[in-house]
C-alpha cells in the first residue's frame, strides 16, 4: 500500500491534464451555449471559429517573436491574444451581418441556421488553410514547466512526480478569469440581464423593450472572445492543427448538452465532466492499482477501460446516457 | 422531369463531354464515375432531409460502413487467423449478446428504481468478461502475418454483393442511432450522428483484426477486368482496331471506367426509381405531411417517430450502398481518408444546391458539386497563378498562395452553400408542388 504515490501518479496523468482540458472545453461550450440560448441553433462553425482565433493569435505571436518582444517566462501568445480576439470579433461580426442577420429577419427555423453555419464552417476552414496552411504549428515559448516531475520527486522524496506544465496553469487561470468575468456580466450588468431575459423568453423580452439587435451582437462578440481564448489555450497546451478543430466540436457539443442547453453554469460543468471522463476512461490504471495493492503485486492487464483511440466515444456515450436519463441536461436547460 | 431540369442535365452532360475533348476521356469518365456515386449519396441524404426533414451529419460513418462491407464480402478469408482467434471472438460476441439479453430481461423484471443500477452493473460485468476473451483473440489474429494480412479477411464473394450488404450494415447502424436520437429536437440528431460517424471511423481505423486499420486493405477484387489483361485479350484488340484507336493501353483505361460507369448508372437508376416511386406514393405524401406539420400528422394518427425511423434507416442504407461502391472503385479501404468535410458536409452542399425534396435535383447536385470539387484544384491553381503573376519572382506571398491553392475548394463550397441558402433556398430544381393552390 502506497497511497501517496498512487495519488501523485493519478494527479500527474489524470487530474492535471483533465483540468486543463476541461477548462478549454468549458470555454468552447460556453460559446456554443450562448448561441444556443440567444439564437437557438447549433453553431457548427464554432470549432473553426476557435481555430480562427488561435490562427490570428499565432500570426501576431510570430510577428512579436521576430521583433524580439516577449513576456520572459510567459508565452508571447498571451501578449498576442488581444489582437487575436479583436480579429475574431471582426470576423464574427462580418459573419453575423452578411450571413446570419438575413435568416434572423426571416425567422428561419433552427435547422436552416445550422445548415448556414455549415457554409460558414467551410468558408472559415478554407480561409484558415489558405492563410496558415494545414500543417502543425507550434508557437509556445517561455518556460515549459512550472515544476517538472524530477523537481517534484526531489522536493518531496516520492517515487512518482507531478509535472505541471506552465500552459496548464495559464489555461486554468485564464479560464477562471474569463468565466468569472462572464458570470459577472450576465448577472450584474444591464446588458447581461437583457441577454438572460432574451434567452428565457424572447417575446416577453421584446415586449419589455429589449433591443434584439443589441442582444444578438453582444452574444456574438462574447462568443468570439470565448472562441479565440479557447482556441489559443488549446493550441498552446497541445498543438495547433486546423484539422483538430473539427474533431473538438463533438466534445464541445457534448459538454453543452450534458450541462443543459443555454445554461452557462452547465456548460462549465459539462466541459469538466466530459474532460474528466475522457481522460479517466482512457487512462491505464495498472501502475495506480499496483501502488494500492500489496507489495510486489501488479494487475496483469493495463486496466484501461477504453483505448485512447476511442476518446470520441466517451463524449458520445455520455451524450447518449444524458439523453436517455435526463434529456434536459444536469442543470435544467431547454428541453430537447 | 421538367424542361428546366432537362436543360440543366444537358448542360452538365456537355461539360463532361467538354472535359473529355479538352482534357482527356480518362479524366472525364473518372469524374463521371464519382459523380454517379456522389449522386447516390445525395439521394440518401435527400431521402432523410428532403422527405422527412431529418438533419443527418454522420453520412461519413455510413459510407465508411459500406466501405467496410466491401472488404468483408470480397477479400479472401484468412484461415489461420480464424483458427487462431475465431473461437475466442465468437465466445466474446456470445458473452456480449448474453449481456444485452440479461439487461433487457432485468429491466423487464425489476422495479423502476433498481433498473439503472442493475443495467450499469450488468453492463460492466458483461463488458469485463467479453473483453477478457476479446483482447487475446484479436492479439492472436493481428500477430498472423501482419505485413500482409493480420486480420480475419472477408468471405471471398464477388464484390458486387458488397453493395447491398453495405446498405444493410449501414441500415443496421442507422436503426441504432435513430432509435436513440430521433423524436427529439432536430439539432440533437445532428450532434448524435456527428458522434456516431466519428466512432465508426475510429473503429475502422483502430480495430486491425477487422479492417487492418491504418495499414489499409489494398487490392480488393474488381467487378470489371484489369486494364493490362484487357489490353492483351483478342476481342479487345480487334475492337480497338475496328474503332481505329491508336493507343490500346489508354483505351483500356477508358473502357474499364466505362464498365464501372455502366454498373454505377444501373444502381443509380434503380435507387432513383424506388425513391421516385416512394415519393409519389401515399407513403411519400404522408412523409411530406409529417415534415411540414408534425402535430397535424400526429393528430391524424400517423406514427411520426416510427416513420422517421423508417426513413432514416432507408437513407442510411442508400449511403451505405454508395460507400461500398466508392471503395469498390478505389480498390482499397483507407480509413484515414474519411474526413467529414469531404464525406458529410460536401454531400449536404450537393443536396441543398440541387434542391432538397427533389430526387432529380439531388442527383444533379451530386454531379455539379463533385465536378466542381475535382475541377476546383486546377481552377484554384490557375486563379492563384493569375493573381500572383504581378508579384516578383520567388516572393514568399506568391509561393504561399500557390501552395494553398488546393484549399480554395473549401471556400468555393462554402460560398455555394451560403449563396444557395440565401438566394435560392429551394435549389436548382425545386420540390414539385403536388397540389396547386
Amino acid at each position: 500500500m502506497d497511497i501517496v504515490n498512487a495519488l501523485a501518479l493519478f494527479a500527474n496523468f489524470v487530474l492535471v491534464p483533465a483540468t486543463a482540458y476541461g477548462a478549454q472545453l468549458a470555454l468552447g461550450a460556453l460559446g456554443v451555449t450562448l448561441i444556443f440560448g440567444i439564437l437557438r441553433f447549433a453553431n457548427f462553425a464554432h470549432g473553426e471559429l476557435m481555430s480562427f482565433g488561435a490562427m490570428a493569435t499565432i500570426l501576431v505571436t510570430w510577428l512579436l517573436q521576430d521583433m524580439g518582444i516577449g513576456l520572459g517566462p510567459l508565452p508571447t501568445a498571451l501578449l498576442a491574444l488581444p489582437v487575436g480576439i479583436a480579429a475574431t470579433i471582426l470576423a464574427v461580426l462580418a459573419m453575423e451581418r452578411s450571413v446570419f442577420r438575413f435568416y434572423r429577419r426571416q425567422r428561419s427555423s433552427p435547422i436552416v441556421f445550422a445548415i448556414v453555419s455549415v457554409g460558414v464552417m467551410f468558408v472559415l476552414a478554407g480561409l484558415i488553410r489558405l492563410i496558415i496552411g494545414p500543417g502543425d504549428r507550434s508557437f509556445a515559448d517561455g518556460a515549459r514547466f512550472l515544476i517538472t516531475a524530477f523537481e517534484f520527486r526531489r522536493a518531496t522524496g516520492l517515487a512518482e512526480g507531478i509535472a505541471i506544465k506552465q500552459t496548464q496553469v495559464i489555461t486554468l487561470v485564464v479560464a477562471i478569469a474569463v468565466v468569472a468575468a462572464l458570470f459577472w456580466f450576465l448577472q450584474r450588468t444591464r446588458a447581461g440581464k437583457a441577454m438572460r431575459a432574451f434567452s428565457d423568453d424572447e417575446d416577453l423580452a421584446l415586449l419589455s423593450g429589449i433591443n434584439p439587435e443589441r442582444v444578438v451582437t453582444i452574444a456574438w462578440v462574447i462568443t468570439a472572445i470565448l472562441a479565440a481564448i479557447a482556441g489559443t489555450l488549446y493550441g498552446l497546451d497541445k498543438t495547433y492543427k486546423p484539422f483538430i478543430f473539427l474533431q473538438i466540436l463533438l466534445p464541445v457539443f457534448a459538454a453543452t448538452i450534458v450541462g443543459g442547453i443555454g445554461q452557462p453554469v452547465g456548460a462549465v460543468l459539462g466541459g469538466f465532466i466530459i474532460a474528466f471522463s475522457e481522460v479517466t476512461v482512457t487512462y491505464a490504471f495498472k501502475k495506480f492499482l499496483a501502488y494500492l495493492g500489496p507489495e510486489g503485486w501488479a494487475p496483469e492487464t493495463l486496466v484501461q477501460l477504453l483505448s485512447t483511440d476511442y476518446k470520441f466515444a466517451v463524449s458520445f456515450i455520455i451524450l447518449v446516457a444524458v439523453l436517455l436519463i435526463r434529456p434536459t441536461g444536469i442543470i435544467r436547460g431547454k428541453v430537447i | 422531369m421538367t424542361a428546366r431540369a432537362a436543360i440543366y442535365y444537358a448542360l452538365m452532360g456537355l461539360v463532361l463531354v467538354g472535359v473529355g475533348l479538352y482534357q482527356s476521356w480518362n479524366v472525364a469518365f473518372g469524374i463521371l464515375n464519382l459523380c454517379l456515386i456522389s449522386a447516390i449519396m445525395a439521394l440518401g441524404v435527400n431521402i432523410q432531409w428532403g422527405y422527412a426533414g431529418l438533419f443527418n451529419v454522420g453520412i461519413m460513418g455510413f459510407t465508411a460502413l459500406g466501405g467496410l462491407a466491401a472488404v468483408l464480402v470480397s477479400m479472401p478469408p484468412v484461415g489461420e487467423a480464424w483458427q487462431a482467434g475465431g473461437f475466442g471472438l465468437v465466445l466474446s460476441a456470445m458473452v456480449a449478446a448474453m449481456t444485452v439479453v440479461s439487461i433487457i430481461a432485468a429491466r423487464r423484471v425489476l422495479p423502476r428504481k433498481l433498473r439503472l443500477p442493475a443495467t450499469t452493473v450488468l453492463l460492466l460485468v458483461g463488458a469485463y468478461f467479453a473483453n477478457q476473451l476479446f483482447v487475446p483473440a484479436t492479439d492472436r489474429i493481428e500477430a498472423i502475418n501482419p505485413a500482409q494480412t493480420g486480420y480475419l479477411g472477408g468471405l471471398g464473394l464477388p464484390i458486387v454483393l458488397a453493395w447491398p450488404v453495405g446498405g444493410l450494415i449501414a441500415a443496421g447502424a442507422g436503426w441504432l442511432v435513430g432509435k436513440v436520437a430521433l423524436g427529439l429536437r432536430a439539432d440533437y440528431l445532428a450532434i448524435a450522428t456527428l458522434g456516431i460517424s466519428e466512432i465508426i471511423i475510429a473503429i475502422i481505423k483502430y480495430e486491425e483484426w477487422l479492417s487492418r486499420g491504418v495499414k489499409n486493405v489494398t487490392g480488393l477484387p474488381r467487378p470489371v477486368p484489369y486494364e493490362v489483361e484487357l489490353a492483351a485479350t483478342d476481342w479487345f484488340i480487334t475492337l480497338t482496331q475496328w474503332l481505329g484507336i491508336a493507343d490500346p493501353a489508354d483505351f483500356a483505361g477508358v473502357f474499364v471506367k466505362l464498365c464501372y460507369a455502366v454498373l454505377f448508372a444501373a444502381v443509380l437508376a434503380i435507387v432513383l426509381w424506388f425513391a421516385e416511386r416512394a415519393l409519389n406514393s401515399p407513403w411519400g405524401r404522408m412523409m411530406r405531411a409529417i415534415r411540414d406539420n408534425r402535430d397535424a400528422a400526429e393528430a391524424m394518427g400517423k406514427d411520426v417517430k416510427g416513420r422517421h425511423l423508417q426513413v432514416f434507416v432507408l437513407g442510411c442504407a442508400v449511403c451505405g450502398i454508395a460507400g461500398a461502391m466508392l471503395t469498390t472503385l478505389d480498390g482499397q479501404l483507407t480509413p484515414t481518408s474519411y474526413i467529414p468535410l469531404r464525406y458529410t458536409f460536401l454531400i449536404w452542399v450537393m443536396v441543398i444546391l440541387g434542391g432538397s425534396g427533389n430526387n432529380w435535383g439531388a442527383v444533379l447536385g451530386g454531379f455539379i458539386i463533385w465536378f466542381l470539387w475535382v475541377e476546383a484544384e486546377p481552377l484554384g491553381n490557375w486563379f492563384m497563378a493569375t493573381i500572383t503573376s504581378p508579384m516578383p519572382e520567388g516572393s514568399w506571398l506568391a509561393e504561399h498562395l500557390v501552395a494553398g491553392a488546393a484549399y480554395t475548394r473549401y471556400l468555393l463550397m462554402g460560398g455555394i452553400l451560403l449563396l444557395v441558402m440565401r438566394f435560392a433556398p429551394k435549389g436548382l430544381i425545386p420540390e414539385r408542388q403536388t397540389t396547386r393552390r
